[in-house]
């Protein structure tokens, strides 16, 4: 305790040890001779064991007492210091570091940069609804008149974006011009084209519910009784829409396939390292330390790859954004549209550095499960 | 402290390492454990350590039976023993006050106690001086040094060491005999495997002597004890 107790015996390391040397020594160690026979302890609790400890530790407890709150302070800091610590030793060797999350990176990237895809794809044909065209025939029984009365109906209607009457007359006169059978009609008596109105369904919201909607609104149309039949083009727009929905699930598939590839790409890096930090695991298990302990550097160093092969993705996204966003603009302006590239929005950010985080911990983890028990010391 | 009772230890190979082994060593008591190479002497202190389990028979240590002990408690328990290796098993990739520090950061003690209590440990050792260098920097014998001071840095209640003067000439392993009979007289139950029969008389404590694995001899300090545990 004193600096003079500290010298005496820094200074006489041979010396035998009288009763002075050992006093001197018994008082800076402030160590009782635990003459009481300790009761053994059943332990009940896995966080608890250190005040335990220390407090069988007899008249010194109250220094080594390491109570809840300090308990939760010193979890904390060494939290802190291993994720500092595991930070460090990725800046030690960048290329090997740079090299792992580039691989986490392009595997991420991929899956993310297709949801982009689908998702641009999907605010591209939602602006398509003009496509999806019904040809909504009427009976040979009605008139002109009443067919135009009926267009008017029809385009008030809140589901129908417009509408317009093609009379029996029209309707030959553009057979007859584009279809080149023109010349087939001589031979006909009276006009076989039915009148038309061409409606063009409301625009609906994303996904596949716009079919739905125009479907439901050709039975309705079917239904009345100066119809005689609609036909929807609809098979084109519903291939499309499997078409995405394949997509999606494709996305998906590769997403499942490329976050295993990052756990174990994690996992085989973690492995390296554990075997390179053997020894001082060895060392650090014959002194007391508990697997959490030996386990935390690593898992940090899991977290670290993750969330650096996220940030690394997110780049390569936006930089193939900023590449790509010239030509479709191009290819926008050619189709005389304003469209823009849909980037990857704030939350969709968060979400992949989460899932990047989360993949190198997970990974980080199982490699920690599997190897750090095989490391005991011998 | 340390209770061992009809310890059986068979490896996997079949080799018994040892048999029919009882002792008590009270607590604060101090004692030698001599016999040739293979005797034993290292299975004795790894099934202290838990690194192995007694095939048969009981080992206690501190009131806990080891071999009910859970693999989550183990830590705790090594917590309580400060080993000293005959390899030192210092990392050398970290200064001399990190290595003492160890056993007291894994126990999360505050930064400033833990300087306290290392420079504390290493002015006992005599290494004050030599706290920021690699272990790798030191000799032979300061290693042993620092691999003391950092099996007591935590006051366990227990220290062990194995072959602790293996390498080190004999005015070196006085010195840290020396230390270790500090450690025992405030209390430490001491236990010390090595086979520098000549440094065993000297220290004049109690010795047992393993011979393929059984206790062949354990008694209390006489002059004819040591040399009788020869071969």
């Amino acid at each position: 305790m004193s600096r003079d107790d500290s010298r005496q015996s820094g200074g006489n390391p041979g010396g035998k040890t009288g009763g002075k040397g050992g006093a001197s020594y018994s008082e800076r160690w402030g160590r009782q001779q635990p003459t009481k026979k300790r009761a053994p302890v059943k332990r009940t609790k896995r966080r608890e064991p250190e005040a335990e400890i220390s407090s069988r530790r007899g008249g010194n407890a109250q220094i080594s007492r390491v109570d809840a709150q300090e308990r939760l302070s010193s979890w904390k800091r060494h939290h802190r210091q291993m994720a500092i610590d595991s930070f460090r030793r990725m800046l030690k060797s960048p290329v090997a570091s740079l090299m792992t999350w580039l691989v986490i990176a392009i595997a991420l990237a991929l899956p993310t940069g297709l949801y982009l895809f689908l998702n641009n794809a999907q605010l591209v044909s939602s602006n398509w609804d003009g496509a999806a065209q019904m040809s909504v025939y009427l009976k040979a029984s009605v008139n002109d008149e009443r067919g135009r009365d009926l267009t008017q109906e029809l385009k008030l209607r809140q589901d129908v974006a417009d509408a317009h009457f093609i009379s029996q007359a029209q309707a030959l006169e553009e057979f007859r011009t584009f279809s080149g059978f023109g010349d087939a009609l001589k031979y006909l008596d009276d006009n076989p084209l039915p009148a038309v109105i061409v409606v063009r369904p409301a625009a609906a919201s994303l996904g596949t519910s716009a079919v739905a909607l125009q479907e439901h609104l050709m039975n309705q149309l079917k239904a009345m009784s100066d119809v005689d039949e609609v036909q929807l083009d609809l098979a084109w727009v519903k291939r499309l829409y499997s078409i995405m929905a394949l997509g999606e699930r494709a996305v998906t598939a590769l997403a499942l396939l490329l976050g295993v590839a990052v756990l174990l790409v994690v996992g085989n890096t973690i492995r390296l390292a554990i075997e390179s930090r053997r020894q001082e695991i060895v060392v650090v298990k014959l002194v007391g330390g508990t697997n959490a302990f030996v386990r935390r550097p690593f898992l940090y160093t899991g977290i670290w790859y993750g969330l650096g092969g996220g940030v690394l993705a997110w780049l390569l996204i936006n930089l193939a954004l900023i590449w790509l966003a010239g030509p479709v603009h191009a290819l926008a302006s050619a189709y005389a549209s304003d469209f823009e590239l849909l980037g990857l929005g704030f939350t969709d950010s968060v979400l992949l550095l989460l899932c990047s985080t989360l993949l190198g911990w997970l990974g980080a983890w199982l490699a920690v499960g599997r190897h750090l028990g095989a490391i005991e010391p011998q | 402290m340390i209770q061992f009772s009809n310890v059986f230890k068979r490896y996997e190979n079949g080799h018994e390492a040892l048999q029919n082994v009882s002792f008590h060593l009270p607590s604060g008591d101090m004692t030698f454990l001599t016999g040739h190479s293979g005797a034993g002497k290292s299975t004795l202190l790894k099934l202290m350590m838990r690194m192995e389990v007694a095939t048969r028979g009981s080992v206690v240590i501190d009131g806990q039976q080891l071999s009910r002990l859970k693999p989550h408690h183990v830590p705790f328990l090594r917590r309580k023993i400060g080993v000293v290796f005959q390899d030192h098993q210092l990392l050398f990739d970290r200064t001399v006050f990190d290595n003492v520090a160890l056993p007291l950061v894994i126990e999360g003690m505050d930064p400033r106690e833990i300087g306290r209590r290392v420079r504390a440990a290493l002015d006992k050792v005599g290494l004050l001086s030599k706290e920021k260098l690699s272990p790798i920097m030191l000799s032979g014998g300061e290693q042993q040094r620092v691999g003391i001071a950092r099996a007591v840095v935590n006051k366990p209640p227990i220290l062990l060491a194995d072959e602790p003067t293996g390498n080190l000439d004999p005015q070196l392993s006085a010195e840290i005999m020396q230390l270790f009979r500090q450690f025992n007289a405030v209390g430490v139950t001491v236990m010390i495997a090595t086979h520098d029969l000549e440094l065993v008389q000297r220290m004049a404590r109690r010795v047992m002597v393993l011979k393929d694995g059984a206790m062949i001899h354990d008694a209390p300090f006489k002059p004819q004890a040591a040399t009788g545990g020869e071969g």
